[in-house]
């Protein structure tokens, strides 16, 4: 299957490739993960806040039917495989972007899949606030909003700077996977390159580039949770 | 003033409900340190938790000078915090916060100026002694600092009622003493009821003047310090008088022998053979029955029970020789259960 990987045309052609269209690609999977995350944290972090604190016994219980359709809804998004869903938004991503292809298109989709995951992620980060300090603020007359944003959210940035992290990476990976439904970056050239003209070196460069990204959003990420972390003795 | 009535707390549970409190009566005049003492599982926390409503009582009622706190909104009730405020075994500072900010926290939640809480915090940490702390955080620091930490944040809002929930058992010997001595300085200083919840004796007998013995819900004794401990009737007040002895027969008592119980509060008598020169001096024997002391620098803390079979005699004559010693207190308790 690899036999031509390393043979004189396919190098220069490749070579070619990576000056022309890599830059670019890079640029686009890098923007897109970027927002896409940006975006999922925007609206996943408000949905697990309100798993932990509006549960029975939290700071700001909710109506039970209210919690069972939040769950019900986050759990429904994250069953969905990406790939359809990609398919299933399509109206969606026409209302917001005006078309269903290329990078910006893809989005939307990546949010509303990436957006339940965040929420879940939030939500195991919230939990692993000490409940005695909650009820700490409580007995200092603390508002449930003070405790959720003075409490919960601040003690809990080291953990949710980490699940972060794992959001990003994940985006990344899916990122790379709208490639088939006419996402930008590095995700198209692998799958048009490699697995549509078998230009199998092409896709490996592709390949390499997205591990080296993982890479490095892991390894700021971990910095940076750690040095954010107060509770570690310097 | 604090005055509880017929208060009584149920929890529901998956297996039945559970009593935790059961017609609760007590009065806690202002400025005083009351302590709360009781075995785990005898309802203290629960009972610290009705007194700023963090748990509402099922019946029954807290009023802090007058006003029914069960019967304030939640809004109102958040005032009332800033004015009954709490420390706690594990001291719940935020961790991801410097301790100046710690301070700044419930002062930022009564929507005090950001300049001027920290102004203040730092006042208040100069009053705990750690100043120079400001800008640390609390991993940095030792249990018995952050429990002072913990205590200037909760003088932050100029409270009128200071609870403590076993706010010295996370803590080793000494700092439990100097914890306790900066507790007791600040009733004195700023006349700030303390409400003192433990489970040791210790704790009671070198800071409380009065105290409440809670078991298994009720309130089985109270009154001053002194008179409940050295005349245990109640079988939990004479668990925690005599720890080591079974609740009926706490001591196995020869024929015709009576007992004092010795307490130490920092008595300098650590040089000083107490025991062997009554003996010797005063021809009294005595016999240790229980004795449970430490010695703190040069000082010494904790209790002992002694045996005498001399009758009324000797049992006076043995009281007036220890009570010569300062800072020692000795009474004779009886040790049948009524």
């Amino acid at each position: 299957m690899f036999h031509n990987l390393f043979e004189g045309e396919a190098v220069a052609e490749a070579l070619e490739i990576i000056r022309t269209q890599f830059p670019m690609a890079l640029w686009e999977t890098f923007y897109v993960t970027v927002l896409s995350t940006l975006f999922a944290v925007i609206i996943g972090l408000p949905l697990g806040v309100l798993l932990v604190a509006g549960e029975k016994g939290g700071v700001l219980p909710l109506p039970p039917w209210l919690m069972k359709a939040l769950n019900v809804l986050i759990n429904l998004l994250r069953s969905v495989p990406f790939l359809i869903l990609m398919i299933l938004v399509f109206p969606l991503t026409r209302l917001i972007v005006g078309t269903v292809v290329g990078t910006v298109a893809s989005i939307v989709p990546l949010v509303i899949a990436a957006f339940p995951f965040v929420a879940r992620l939030v939500e195991g980060s919230l939990r692993e606030v000490n409940p005695n300090t909650v009820e700490m603020a409580q007995s200092m007359g603390a508002s449930p909003f003070a405790i959720i944003t003075r409490v919960m959210i601040p003690e809990s940035v080291p953990s949710l700077i980490s699940n972060f992290t794992i959001a990003i990476t994940t985006i990344l990976g899916y990122s790379a996977m709208s490639g088939i439904i006419g996402g930008g970056g590095l995700g198209k050239i692998a799958i048009n390159y490699g697995y549509y003209r078998y230009k199998y070196l092409i896709m490996f460069v592709a390949v390499i580039l997205l591990i080296l990204l993982v890479q490095l959003f892991q390894t700021a990420g971990t910095k940076a949770a750690v040095r954010s972390d107060k509770r570690l003795k310097k | 003033m604090i005055e509880i009535r017929h208060l009584s707390k149920t929890f529901r549970t998956a297996d039945g409900t559970v009593e935790a409190l059961k017609d609760v009566s007590l009065t806690i005049p202002d400025g005083d340190i009351f302590g709360i003492i009781g075995m785990s599982g005898a309802g203290k926390s629960t009972l610290v938790r009705c007194i700023n409503m963090l748990e509402k009582p099922t019946e029954g009622s807290v009023a802090l000078d007058g006003v029914a706190l069960e019967t304030l909104s939640k809004k109102e009730l958040r005032t009332v915090r800033q004015k009954v405020t709490m420390i706690f075994q594990g001291f719940n500072l935020l961790m991801q916060r410097t301790c100046l900010k710690n301070v700044c926290f419930p002062l930022a939640l009564a929507g005090v100026p950001a300049r001027e809480a920290e102004k203040r915090a730092l006042e208040l940490l100069d009053t705990v002694g750690l100043k120079d702390k400001a800008n640390a955080y609390p991993a940095q620091l030792s249990g018995g600092q952050q429990q002072r930490v913990a205590i200037a944040r909760a003088l932050a809002t100029q409270p009128k009622v200071l609870l403590c929930d076993e706010a010295t058992s996370a803590l080793d010997p000494n700092t439990t003493a100097s914890i306790l001595e900066l507790i007791r300085d600040i009733n004195r200083r700023l006349g700030i009821t303390v409400i003192i919840i433990t489970h040791q004796m210790s704790v009671v007998e070198s800071v409380c003047s009065h105290v409440a013995i809670l078991d298994q819900g009720t309130v089985v004794e109270q009154g001053e310090v002194g008179e409940v401990f050295s005349h245990p009737k109640s079988a939990a007040a004479m668990r925690l008088v005599f720890p080591e002895g079974s609740p009926d027969a706490p001591v196995a008592a020869r024929e015709g022998e009576r007992f004092i119980r010795v307490v130490f509060n920092g008595a300098h008598a650590t040089g000083t053979p107490l025991i062997a020169r009554m003996a010797a001096q005063e021809g009294i024997e005595a016999n240790i029955a229980y004795a449970s002391t430490r010695s703190i620098g040069d000082k010494m803390f904790g209790s002992m029970l002694l045996g005498l079979t001399g009758g009324e005699e000797a049992v006076s004559h043995a009281i007036d020789f220890l009570t010569q010693m300062p800072d020692v207190l000795a009474e004779e308790v009886s040790v049948h259960v009524s």
